[in-house]
Parts: structure tokens; C-alpha cells; sequence
């Protein structure tokens, strides 16, 4: 199936005065004659950082330029909306496994998001815990540096070691290394059934101990989150039916220590968005930590609301403006990002980790003019 | 294969360098003496020897730190080991340089069942990281075929795969953290316990970095729970076209087998003759296995025995027990062994769409006749790994070099279909001078730019990987 690219796209297309380039090569030639600095723009659902300077748009470099179900891949260009790719996916019953989050009610946007905005800040959901994040199920990115040029890396298929990969390093870059034009990606086959069962009344040390007994069992569990205000502990199956039935009840029978479980409707899509702090003021945090750490942490950092997903490995957190989250953290091993509110939104990393990203910034966008200062 | 003319300067330094190296090591870790660095002469591409100027066999992270720092500072090349089982001459030394071998730091740090994850150090084989967590329920996913052999340090350098990375991912998938020494000494904690990067992915272009960027001397890997069973089917057709679309019918039928393996004729009636697993002679063999409970594998394997019962099977066996799968995967895992005992023979492993499988076989046996060598072909089918095996006679004039030649044609046949060169082997030396094939310069040059940043002397591993007239200005600067 070869989609041609849609035109109607047209209606997403920024203001007049952007720069929207239509093919590579217009793109390269825009950054060569740029003096910078530019604010690179997928849809604008995701205002994560501060960035300032020109927009510089992917809208025009839109459309899915292969999908090929029996070999479970699909390349399409950057400024393709998800939804586009959802939608022609979801015709072969396939779909983007690592479930892209939407950020836009959390981040109060409109507009529609773009595949290379998913990539560009390795947006992933719920399944990540159990299939891997945006960035595993990446193949092959396309794109322009910073000085202009035109480069590809990996491809279309699934097992390529053939030079650096420079495929991971581009998901959840930010546009500091380069725009991204075209991107490809392993998908799977979408599942017959889906069944969510619940706990509840579980405190979140205890709610993280269930999810890691889940997750730690051959019962393949998709989805394991834990929402401290309902006191409900979440946990996914998805497959064919049969196997759904049986997984949910050795999963019961697994987790009944904790107590009873219950069927219910798993709203996961409200999960990955965290619509539970939508249009709730406060900073919104990202905490990415190891799960038995999880609970212990949250209870230091003030937040006026927490979410847990991947089985307490990542904390959604609510916090007052201008809590110092990382300040809280101390020792603990991971980071906080700063996905909603004013201050540094990333971690500040170690001088010699932080000295290797520099000096790859410096490499790829020498003249400092994509998406400046985002990344530090 | 071309490789850089040593550097006198430093094989003058000899002594001075060792004396250095010793200062820092203990006297058994040190190789020196012309006989015994003959030992590292090579790796698993045993058609390319050259003993190394020395060794080094360091037993913590500080003692690699010590040796990167004395090197760099002497501007010594350096070529890093884990096991030296790579087909691609990735640990292949050159006569100036100090091979670091990680092989003596082989220990478990610290298991972790709540968090799942593993650290070890990077020395440890790929089968005993397993091994250390099997009692108690889990496995680490990754399998390449060298797994009772490999070292977790060459399977991150080349991010290796295995028979079992549909389901499971290759060995970037499932690396959560390391600590690597970088070539000037300076030790960095990149990820760990915890999931994602927090600034740029630096984990995700390490792995796969054949060894240039840093030497890796600790890695947190992801351990999964053990499914509750696993098995496998076979079926065999009598075209390589017939099989290639049941793969396809299989994936786009919704089910995810752990593994779908392929061999075509010649490789059948090689292993038949070998370890006579009681395989059907046909033109094509597929092993496809799944996992799950026992009511799981058969729900699955109906579906998938339907599917492969409307193509017109040759044969069609499920196992039925631990027994009849351990023969449906006999023959499977003891290929290469069984062609190694015809002749010898060349490995590649080139990836390309599963959508061209059956016209790129039908190209390499059109190949085999034009260069007068045979091919067999096994391969991760689900993926479109493939491992086209040509076997050529070592002892005989030219050989090599024809199959080197076929070789290539065949990776440039890989890459024209729209796959790449390799696909879980690395690039070494052995595809080094075909990367232009697959690339452009602007593409080479964005990679080496990365190497820039974490060995500006292009010390470390600097002959492998990139066409030596592209990396020449950065080598020699």
C-alpha cells in the first residue's frame, strides 16, 4: 500500500512567514542560508522546553511512503500526522506497538501530531514496559544537519548493525542533531482481545510490589499502572482471546496475596495521556527511576498528585510551580524531566556525559542554530 | 583485506609501553613475549591474522581506565576483546596496537527480580548471563548462535542478535545501562536500573559501535521471565517462493513466533548428512516456534499449521513432545558445523526485506553458478536475516578471494532490495569497504563525527567499520 501524501494536510500547514520546505532538498537549502536560529515544528502539541527562533516546519514533508504488512514496516515522512498512520495501520490490522502518547491535553495544544514529533521525543505509552519504547521499534530516521546535509541511517528492516546507529540517538534528540524528514518502523500485528483487570485499596509501595509480581511472571502483562487517587492498580492483557482468558486468570490467582482483582474497562488511552492532570495548574514532571524505588521517592518530592505507569518505573507527578523535583531525587539513579512548567526541563547530566552531548551537538549542528538550547 | 600500515613509532616504543603497562597490572596480565601474542592473533575470521604488539588482560574497570590512559597518552592503538568469536574480524588486531581483553571480568554484580534486570561485567558469556538467573525463573533474551562462547562486551560492541529477536529484540533492546571507559581513561555511568535516557539516547549509539567509542566494561541488561513453554513446528515446501509467502501469511495472521528459521536445499542435505535429524529433503524448511502455556502453543500453532496446510506442505511435523522439538531444532543448530565439515566456508549475514526473499535466492543460486561455489542459505526468515553460507577450499589458489568477491555481490544484492550488509555480525573489517555501497559519504561522515567526539585520536578499534580511504584523514591526523 502507497498512500500518496494527502494534500488536505494543507490546513495544519503554520502561518505564512514559516519555513515550511516540501522536499529535502528545499529543507537543506533553508538551513544552509539560515542564520538561525530556528524553532523546528511537527504539529505543536508538544511544547516541551522552551524553544525560540523561526518556525521551521515539517508540514509539507508529509505522507506514508511504504507500508508493507507481511514484513511488519512502515516508513512514512516526518510530518506525517499519527493519526494518518493510525488510521492506514489499523486497515491491516497493525498498529505502532510502543502506543505513541497525545500530549495535547496535558499540554493544553491543539493541532494534530506528527510521526516525527513522536519520534523527536521518543514518545512511547503504557506497552512500553513490555515491547519497548519509540526508539526500539525504530528502523531508520532521514534528515538534515545542522550545516545542511542530507543523511540517512539504518533502513527497513528489522536487524541492521550495518554502521553506528544513529537511529537511537536521533529518537528523543529534540531536533538538536537535525530536522527529520522520513522515519521507518517495525509495527505489529494489533491483538483480537484486550481484558483489563484491577486492584484496589492498595497503598503505592504495595500497588508496586503487585505490578513487579506481574511483570515478573511468564503472563505477559502490557500495560501495569498504579493511580494513588482511585487507589486502583491497573494491569493489561491483550491477545487472542483464548489466551487472554487464561493469562487473566493465572494473573488473578498470581496477584490474590494482594487481594481480589476485578474485571474492568481499562481506559488506557487516559493512562498514556495523563488526562488526569489536564488543565490542572501546577508543573507536570516525568520521573523515569527503577520501580521499587518509586514509591519511596514520590513521597519526598511534594507533588500534589502522582501517576504511576510502567510498573512504577515511570512517575507522572503534579507538583507545585516551582518544586525542585531533582533536588528531592538526591541520589536516587534516574531523571526528572520538566515536561510542563518554567525552569531546566532536563536533567541535568554528569560533566562527562554532559561534555559527549555537547560535543555531538557541536558535530551535527555546529552552528548552533536547530532547536538551541533545549537540550542544554 | 587491506588493513593500515602499522605505526613504527609506536612498535619502537615497545618496551617503554609495556614497562608503562605493567606498572599498572599485574605481571600475569600483561602479554608481551611474540609467541604467546599469537594467541590474539585473530578472531572468529580466521582468514586474517596479525599478532597483536601486546595484551592486556585487566580484572576491574580502574585497571582498563589505567591502560586507555597510558595509550592515549602514548598514542598507542588499541583493539578491544571479549571473546573473539566475531565473523567479522572485529577484534582483529593490527601489529602497533595493545589488545584489551575483557575476558578475566566475567562476574555477576547484582540480580534484581522486582526491577528485572542483571549487572554484570562485560567479560561474562551470553549463555551464563542466563544461567545465572534461570533458577530462579528468568533468561536474558538475546541468543546469538556463539551464545555458550560470546562475551556480553562483543554482543553490545556489534548489538547481536539471535534466533529469538522477533519476539524478543536484539541486544540494544534489552541493554539498559553500562559503564564504559572512554580512551582517554575517563569512566562514565551511561543509563541503568532505570528505563530511558535522560538527555540523548548515548546508550542506544554505543551499542552497536564495534568497539570504537569506549570499552565497556559493565552492563545492566534486562532479564525477562521464563514463558511456560515454548515449541516448534516444521514444514517444508518445494519452493523457497511457497515459503517465503507462508512467513508472510504467518506475521500478517497476527501471531508472533519467538523464532522462523529457513534453510534451503543445500544446507539441508549438508546438516541431513551431519546430524541427520530426520529433516525432509525439500527445497525449503521452515521452523517456526511459539511460546506459551500448553494451551497457548496450541492455539497458536493451529493457526499457523492451518496457514502452512493451504500452501501445499511437502511435510508437515509438530512436536509433541521436548524430545521431537529438541530434533526439530537439531539439524537448525548444527548447520554451520555441518557445512564447515564439506569445506570451508564464509559466513555473511545481510538483512532484506522478507517481501524479496524468494527473488534474492533465486539471484544467489544464479550467482552460485556464474562464480562455480556453492551456497547454502540459513536464516532468521521472520526477520530477513539472512546467513548465505559459500563454501570455497582455503588451501586452493584463489578461492578465498573468488568467495570473498561472490560475497560481496551478495551484500550488494542485499543492500539494492532495500536491506543493508549485516544484520547482527557487525561490520569489522570483513564489510568495511563495502559501506559505500550502503552509504553516502555525507552518511559515513555523520558516523564518524560521533567517533570525533569519543576518541578524538581515532585510537581505539580505528580500522574497522569505515572504508579506509574515508577514514584515512581522521586516522592519520
Amino acid at each position: 500500500m502507497h498512500p500518496s501524501p494527502v494534500a488536505s494536510h494543507s490546513q495544519f500547514l503554520p502561518k505564512e512567514n514559516s519555513m515550511t520546505p516540501t522536499s529535502e532538498l528545499e529543507l537543506s537549502d533553508m538551513i544552509k542560508a539560515t542564520k538561525g536560529p530556528l524553532r523546528i515544528v511537527g504539529g505543536g502539541t508538544r511544547p516541551i522546553g522552551r524553544v525560540v527562533g523561526e518556525a521551521l516546519s515539517t508540514a509539507a514533508l508529509s505522507g506514508i511512503t511504504l507500508h508493507e504488512p507481511g514484513a511488519l514496516t512502515l516508513v512514512a515522512r516526518a510530518g506525517t500526522p499519527v493519526a494518518e498512520i493510525e488510521a492506514t495501520l489499523a486497515t491491516q490490522n497493525q498498529r505502532l506497538a510502543f502506543e505513541p502518547m497525545d500530549h495535547r491535553a496535558l499540554m493544553g495544544t491543539t493541532g494534530q501530531p506528527t510521526i516525527g514529533g513522536v519520534v523527536a521525543a521518543n514518545v512511547s505509552g503504557p506497552r512500553r514496559i513490555s515491547v519497548g519504547a519509540c526508539r526500539d521499534f525504530l528502523l531508520g530516521v532521514r534528515f538534515v544537519d545542522g550545516a545542511g546535509n542530507i543523511v540517512k541511517n539504518g533502513g527497513r528492516v528489522m536487524k541492521n548493525v550495518t554502521g553506528y546507529d544513529l537511529v537511537k540517538l536521533f529518537a528523543g534528540a529534540y531536533g538538536t542533531l537535525g530536522v527529520l524528514t522520513e522515519v521507518s518502523f517495525k509495527v505489529l500485528p494489533a491483538v483480537e482481545a484486550e481484558t483489563t483487570l484491577a486492584l484496589s485499596g492498595l497503598d503505592d509501595a504495595t500497588a508496586i510490589r503487585a505490578m513487579s509480581a506481574a511483570l515478573g511472571s511468564p503472563f505477559e502483562v502490557t500495560g501495569v499502572a498504579h493511580d494513588p487517587a482511585q487507589a486502583l492498580t491497573h494491569f493489561r492483557l491483550e491477545g487472542f482471546a483464548a489466551s487472554v482468558a487464561y493469562r487473566a486468570k493465572e494473573i488473578s490467582k498470581l496477584l490474590a496475596p494482594f487481594g481480589a482483582t476485578q474485571d474492568t474497562q481499562g481506559d488506557w488511552a487516559a493512562i498514556r495521556d495523563v488526562t488526569a492532570f489536564a488543565g490542572k495548574s501546577g508543573d507536570v514532571w516525568r520521573i523515569s527511576v527503577k520501580p521499587s524505588d518509586a514509591a519511596a521517592l514520590s513521597e519526598k518530592i511534594g507533588a500534589d498528585a502522582v501517576q504511576y505507569d510502567w510498573g512504577g518505573g515511570l512517575i507522572w507527578a503534579l507538583c507545585p510551580v516551582g518544586t525542585d523535583v531533582r533536588a528531592a531525587m538526591g541520589n536516587t539513579a534516574g531523571h526528572a524531566t520538566l515536561i510542563r512548567g518554567a525552569g531546566q526541563t532536563f536533567h541535568p547530566e554528569p560533566a562527562p556525559l554532559a561534555a559527549i552531548s555537547t560535543g555531538l551537538r557541536a558535530k551535527f549542528d555546529p552552528r548552533g542554530v536547530l532547536n538551541t538550547g533545549i537540550m542544554g | 583485506m587491506q588493513m593500515p600500515i602499522p605505526d613504527a613509532s609506536v612498535i619502537d616504543r615497545k618496551d617503554q609501553i609495556v614497562a608503562r603497562l605493567l606498572a599498572v597490572l599485574p605481571k600475569t596480565a600483561v602479554i608481551a613475549d611474540v609467541v604467546e601474542t599469537r594467541a590474539y592473533e585473530c578472531d572468529g575470521l580466521t582468514a586474517y591474522r596479525c599478532p597483536p604488539m601486546c595484551a592486556v588482560l585487566p580484572t576491574t574497570t580502574d585497571e582498563v581506565a589505567a591502560v586507555l590512559r597510558i595509550c592515549h597518552e602514548m598514542d598507542v592503538p588499541v583493539v578491544p576483546r571479549g571473546s573473539g568469536t566475531s565473523l567479522a574480524g572485529g577484534a582483529l588486531p593490527t601489529a602497533d596496537c595493545v589488545i584489551l581483553g575483557v575476558a578475566k571480568m566475567n562476574g555477576v554484580i547484582e540480580t534484581n527480580y522486582d526491577d528485572r534486570y542483571i549487572r554484570v561485567q562485560t567479560g561474562r558469556t551470553n549463555l551464563s548471563v542466563t544461567g545465572a538467573v534461570e533458577a530462579d525463573g528468568f533468561f536474558y533474551a538475546p541468543d546469538p548462535s556463539s551464545q555458550l562462547a560470546c562475551a556480553i562486551a562483543g554482543n553490545i560492541a556489534m548489538n547481536s542478535g539471535g534466533a529469538h529477536c522477533l519476539k524478543y529484540g536484539v541486544t540494544t533492546n534489552n541493554l539498559m545501562g553500562v559503564t564504559m571507559v572512554m580512551m582517554d581513561g575517563t569512566v562514565v555511568e551511561i543509563g541503568g536500573a532505570h528505563m530511558d535516557a535522560g538527555g540523548l539516547d548515548l546508550l542506544g549509539v554505543i551499542c552497536g559501535s564495534e568497539g570504537q567509542l569506549g570499552v565497556v566494561t559493565e552492563a545492566t541488561l534486562r532479564i525477562l521471565p521464563k514463558p511456560e513453554g515454548a515449541r516448534p513446528v516444521l514444514m517444508g515446501y518445494d519452493s523457497s517462493e511457497v515459503a517465503g509467502q507462508v512467513v508472510t501469511d504467518i506475521i500478517k495472521a497476527g501471531v508472533l513466533p519467538v523464532a522462523i528459521e529457513f534453510m534451503d536445499r543445500p544446507c539441508i542435505e549438508a546438516t541431513e548428512n551431519f546430524a541427520h535429524a530426520g529433516y525432509p529433503m525439500c527445497e525449503a524448511l521452515l521452523i517456526v516456534e511459539v511460546e506459551g502455556s500448553d494451551a497457548e502453543i496450541d492455539a497458536q500453532l493451529a493457526l499457523i499449521m492451518k496457514i502452512a496446510a493451504k500452501h501445499n506442505p511437502v511435510e508437515l511435523r509438530e512436536a509433541k513432545d521436548a524430545d521431537e522439538a529438541g530434533r526439530i531444532w537439531l539439524g537448525r543448530k548444527s548447520a554451520f558445523g555441518a557445512m564447515g565439515q564439506i569445506n570451508d566456508y564464509m559466513c555473511l549475514d545481510g538483512t532484506i526485506p522478507v517481501s524479496e526473499l524468494p527473488y534474492v535466492l533465486r539471484r544467489i543460486s544464479e550467482m552460485s553458478k556464474e562464480f562455480g561455489l556453492d551456497v547454502g542459505n540459513v536464516f532468521h526468515a521472520g526477520d530477513g536475516n539472512m546467513h548465505p553460507l559459500i563454501l570455497f577450499d582455503a588451501n586452493k589458489e584463489g578461492d578465498l578471494e573468488l568467495c570473498e568477491e561472490f560475497g560481496a555481490e551478495i551484500l550488494k544484492l542485499c543492500v539494492e532490495v532495500g536491506g543493508c550488509l549485516t544484520g547482527e555480525h557487525g561490520v569489522g573489517i570483513e564489510k568495511r569497504d563495502l559501506m559505500h555501497v550502503q552509504f553516502s559519504k555525507a552518511d559515513l561522515e555523520a558516523q564518524m563525527a560521533v567517533k570525533d567526539v569519543f576518541d578524538s585520536k581515532w585510537l581505539l578499534n580505528a580500522a574497522k567499520v569505515f572504508p579506509l580511504d574515508a577514514s584515512e584523514p581522521r586516522r592519520v591526523a
